[in-house]
């Protein structure tokens, strides 16, 4: 039905990647803070998956929308 | 008090990210929704993967998310069974034998299915019933959801309950249940993509599977150093789904016989519920074709069978955890409540002038908060409080730091909490959040759809416009949403009331798969049949609660009020004997019934709704590999794979 669901879906996860792995770049040094998480900056590495995943719905779908 | 867990700016972002996307959805859809069939059945007009996803997602509310994880730590790997025992081959069952008749009998609902396969009483029955356990259920699961909100992050009761509801209202009215849909597929991802990192970090954490199992291992030879259970179990009990099921009830820790698991479980509960529920069945009735629609399930049940992982494993991680008492970590404990503080503050307080021994007072006040309390923790408080008289704050730490019992239902977020740094927290949250609306959402579709068609159109008001009906659906709507957090507050006040509704819900289920699989592959099952054979299915579940008890259990709500002629050793071994109790009365007199009436509906009638009168369907999809029977058969030998590799 009309919306291709890849659309929100991939800009969803676009931003949300972007925000979370921009913010584990800023955070970089902060060894406190990632202790938790086993001293992985796993907003970085975390983001970038949800960055990649975002990018591989949304791309196809912008293609499809394109032709 | 477990400490809050406080927000950051990142954390809300994601939230608000979320919330937006998923209204957003809703005002996209909006210009399609023209008649009632786009608004309650999406105009049959959606790609299998889509509804496949929805499917799965409209299932998987909170409760699902939480009482798995919980689950997972009571009975470890067992827990599978709801899965690989269960849900798959219920589902396969669903898209290759009883899809068709479902999308090709052009029935709007399963309850209008009932009617065109026999007559008005059952469906006016099926429908009364599903539509308040609909709005019960997603109830119950707002009050849960609300209520460890509070708990662990101390947000409002009210707040995160109206807000959530809000938010759902919208994009349901918005887009119907296109959009309900389509935000389920977006809640998938989010709950796997979200959990994903909190399990992968936990069991890295633990040491791997290896060294998981291997402290699993002592836990069951020990399991009330973590008061999982009195008794002791095998050292596999934990960790194989099968092995401790053959040693009998004694020998695992759900106290269930393999019977009642393979039958009671595996047939008659979770066909029941995977085949004749509308809530999952009408994402696949909203398929655009018939392929489509018998694909549903079976690509559902892909991830479906991957699911323990998300939601069992952690569970079994976190006892892992709590026994190796990891960097302190321990399970969560049940949260006392303000009422119960209320009672229990004074007989502390009593007990300095008293001079009550430790342990009569331990008992005393275990009893006035209604969990079970540590003696030393207690005689360390009323030593303390008879030195120097403590604040009532500091009266409310020491009893909530004495609780052993756990809090089974939060440790989902003890994990989150622990393993979550800002940011993370918030997509974990999310996730969290994107579970119950996903189940609200699918709750309220399916309600929507069976008081409009079932009950509005059928009984109260026939032979409308159809734009009627469509303002009808958005008014009931709001009308359900507001009816669910109703019972939600009902829910918090009364536990009792919701212990006797999901009692209810058990009844009305078990019997259910019985009436539907002989319809639909027995011609001859009359409409009196099955009328009353259902009826005397749930007289007979209702009847088997009244006279069975679990071990433990006093007579009354949890059973044997009338009599006690046969006693459980599980809460779950009495279930699924019910269930199967129910079935078997169901089946055999809808058999006898049917053989002594007379057919009211013709061979013609029946066409596309009786399996031997239906010509065969021959399958549409060019290529082998998509046709369901294939997939059918490639899930179900993925299925007893799985089962021998955790054997």
């Amino acid at each position: 039905m009309g919306l291709d669901i890849r659309l929100p879906i991939g800009m969803m996860f676009t931003l949300i990647g972007a925000l979370l792995a921009g913010s584990g770049f800023l955070t970089r040094g902060d060894d406190a803070m990632y202790h938790r998480s086993l001293d992985i900056n796993i907003n970085l590495w975390w983001g970038i998956v949800l960055l990649a995943f975002g990018l591989l719905m949304l791309i196809p779908a912008l293609l499809k929308q394109k032709n | 008090m477990p400490t809050n867990i406080s927000l950051t700016w990142i954390d809300y972002s994601i939230l608000f990210l979320y919330c937006l996307f998923v209204i957003g959805i809703g005002f996209a859809l909006k210009r399609y929704m023209k008649t009632s069939a786009d608004f309650f059945m999406s105009g049959r007009s959606i790609p299998a993967w889509v509804t496949g996803l929805a499917f799965l997602s409209a299932n998987l509310g909170a409760l699902e998310l939480v009482g798995m994880a919980a689950s997972g730590a009571k009975y470890g790997i067992m827990t599978c069974h709801f899965y690989w025992v269960g849900a798959i081959p219920a589902m396969v069952f669903l898209g290759i034998f009883m899809m068709p008749f479902y999308y090709g009998s052009k029935a709007r609902s399963v309850p209008e299915y009932l009617k065109l396969r026999f007559d008005e009483r059952i469906r006016c029955f099926n429908s009364l019933s599903f539509a308040f356990m609909t709005v019960f259920a997603s109830g119950i699961s707002m009050n849960a959801l609300a209520k460890l909100l509070h708990q662990l992050l101390g947000w409002n009761y009210d707040v995160s309950l109206w807000i959530c509801s809000a938010v759902v209202l919208v994009y349901v009215l918005k887009g119907g249940l296109t959009s309900a849909i389509y935000t389920e597929v977006l809640q998938f991802f989010m709950i796997v993509l979200g959990f994903a990192p909190v399990v992968y970090l936990s069991l890295k954490d633990v040491g791997g599977w290896g060294n998981l199992k291997h402290t699993l291992a002592k836990v069951a030879v020990d399991p009330a150093t973590l008061d999982l259970s009195t008794k002791t179990f095998a050292p596999d009990a934990w960790t194989s789904a099968w092995k401790p099921l053959l040693g009998g009830p004694g020998a695992n820790p759900m106290g269930i016989d393999l019977f009642a698991m393979v039958f009671g479980l595996g047939f008659v509960l979770s066909f029941g519920y995977w085949c004749t529920n509308f809530l999952v069945v009408q994402r696949a009735m909203a398929a655009r074709n018939m392929g489509s629609a018998r694909r549903t399930p079976l690509i559902a049940a892909v991830p479906k069978m991957l699911f323990p992982v998300l939601v069992i494993l952690p569970g079994m991680i976190a006892v892992g955890l709590a026994y190796t008492n990891k960097d302190g970590y321990h399970l969560p404990p049940r949260a006392v409540s303000s009422s119960a503080y209320a009672k229990a503050v004074p007989l502390v307080q009593e007990a300095a002038t008293s001079k009550l021994a430790p342990a009569a007072a331990t008992k005393a006040i275990s009893e006035a908060v209604g969990i079970k309390l540590s003696e030393p923790k207690i005689a360390a408080l009323l030593k303390d409080n008879a030195t120097n008289p403590l604040s009532e704050k500091a009266i409310k730490s020491a009893i909530q730091g004495a609780v052993i019992e756990n809090d089974y239902d939060g440790i989902i977020l003890s994990l989150v909490q622990k393993y979550c740094p800002p940011g993370l927290l918030g997509l974990a949250l999310t996730a969290l959040l994107a579970s119950f609306m996903s189940g609200m959402a699918g709750n309220v579709t399916a309600f929507n759809t069976v008081w409009t068609y079932d009950l509005y159109q059928a009984y109260i008001a026939p032979n409308k416009t159809d734009a009627h009906y469509m303002a009808m659906g958005r008014i009931i709507t709001v009308v359900g949403i507001l009816l669910s957090i109703a019972c939600a507050y009902v829910a918090s006040n009364y536990n009792n009331a919701m212990d006797i509704i999901q009692l209810v819900f058990g009844f009305v289920n078990a019997p259910l798969f019985a009436t539907f699989v002989l319809g639909m592959f027995w011609a001859r099952t009359t409409a009196h049949g099955a009328f009353f054979g259902l009826l005397a299915g749930t007289g007979a579940s209702a009847l088997f609660h009244a006279t069975t008890i679990t071990a433990g259990n006093v007579p009354g709500i949890k059973g044997g009020y009338l009599a006690v002629v046969q006693t459980f050793p599980s809460e779950m071994a009495q279930n699924f004997w019910l269930a199967t109790f129910a079935f078997t009365v169901c089946f055999v007199l809808t058999l006898t019934l049917s053989l002594a009436t007379k057919r009211t509906k013709t061979d013609e009638e029946l066409k596309g709704l009786v399996y031997s009168l239906t010509p065969k369907l021959v399958d549409e999809e060019k290529s082998w590999f998509l046709r369901p029977a294939f997939l059918g058969c490639v899930l179900l030998a993925v299925c007893v794979v799985m089962n021998f590799l955790f054997w």
